[in-house]
């Protein structure tokens, strides 16, 4: 398989190690094989090991080694935020990071609307193999698309 | 040489490196005949491990001093300790000469880092591994801040390059905090980047 993800300039990568795991960063110039200068609109540039890097899908447009408003402005041009926030990453880790921030009350709170969505949902799929709900009772694999979709809808 | 001993094994426990710059000031005591020495400086570098690094000092100056002027510990005096700092990729160049087990042999090696300390620690991580040569037996020669152009080394040539792409080739999968590592895993870790 070939690669997607390279190493350049203006590549955005998450840091997944160390003091500043969790941040956004931007390739900006590479040190060496093993090291990049990495830079983010509210840190200190510095030097990072590839090894606490992981290459996003994300890559915007900067020469080498901008000064940090132009930086800046080049991150706000290429939407880093939103493109970030409405990736399948990024919105996965928006949900750990809202799990781990729960308190008790909201635990609570999410188990009942479980309960909820599974008591309706079972009584659905009951209700559409026996053909209570739909004309045609429909096989099991069916179903469970047909409640897949459902579900989809209800949960976004 | 026992204090020689002491450095090794010093260096092999303490791997995590952080070298500092000092300047060393020093001169020979003012005698009669010759009543304002010339004042030598020089650059070291040294961790801050060394527990008797006040001695390595000494050794260094008195050793560089006794050659260059006839000074021996007893009839010279250290000035001035200080150090130094800088964040913007550099192409170093450093001259040294080093011990081995044949002979003194000199070096010119070439790196690129950020600051002048980062490729101090380098230089000594690298000799000591390419050519098992440890911390007392390098002395540094000159270190000097290359334009891009003047660089010999093909490794640090080929990242002179405003447009450098090249793809990780293998992803390093480990927890986020030495905490949450585990020795077994339930799955296979994915190691395409």
């Amino acid at each position: 398989m070939p690669f997607k993800r390279y190493v350049e300039i203006g590549r955005v990568a998450l840091v997944n190690y160390g003091k500043d795991y969790g941040k956004l960063v931007v390739i900006v110039d590479v040190v060496d094989q093993n090291r990049a200068l990495v830079d983010a609109p509210d840190m200190v540039r510095s030097q990072m090991n590839f090894k606490r890097l992981t290459l996003a899908d994300i890559k915007i447009d900067i020469n080498r080694v901008p000064k940090k408003k132009t930086l800046i402005d080049a991150m706000e041009k290429a939407d880093v935020k939103n493109k970030w926030e409405n990736s399948s990453w990024g919105r996965k880790l928006i949900v750990q990071k809202r799990r781990t921030s729960l308190n008790d009350f909201d635990r609570f709170k999410l188990m009942l609307a479980k309960i909820k969505f599974w008591v309706v949902f079972n009584v659905l799929k009951i209700g559409i193999m026996l053909g209570i709900l739909f004309p045609i009772p429909m096989k099991a694999g069916m179903v469970r698309q047909e409640l897949a979709k459902l579900k989809k809808e209800t949960a976004a | 040489m026992k204090k020689m001993e002491l450095f090794d094994t010093l260096f092999w426990f303490y791997l995590w490196l952080q070298f500092h710059q000092y300047q060393v000031v020093g001169r020979a005591h003012p005698t009669e005949s010759d009543e304002h020495p010339k004042i030598y400086r020089m650059k070291l570098w040294a961790t801050n491990e060394f527990s008797d690094f006040w001695v390595l000092l000494n050794i260094f100056i008195k050793y560089f001093l006794r050659k260059l002027k006839k000074a021996k510990k007893s009839n010279s005096q250290v000035l001035t300790i200080n150090e130094k700092n800088p964040t913007k990729i550099k192409n170093y160049g450093i001259w040294l000469r080093y011990q081995s087990c044949i002979g003194y042999h000199n070096m010119y090696k070439g790196y690129r880092d950020t600051t002048l300390n980062g490729v101090v620690k380098q230089m000594y991580t690298k000799m000591a591994s390419r050519h098992r040569v440890r911390f007392p037996c390098i002395q540094i020669i000159k270190i000097v801040t290359i334009p891009a152009k003047l660089c010999k080394r093909d490794n640090s040539k080929q990242f002179h390059n405003s447009k450098i792409k090249f793809p990780l080739v293998v992803k390093k999968v480990r927890p986020p905090t030495r905490k949450l590592k585990t020795t077994y895993k339930a799955s296979r870790p994915n190691l395409f980047m």
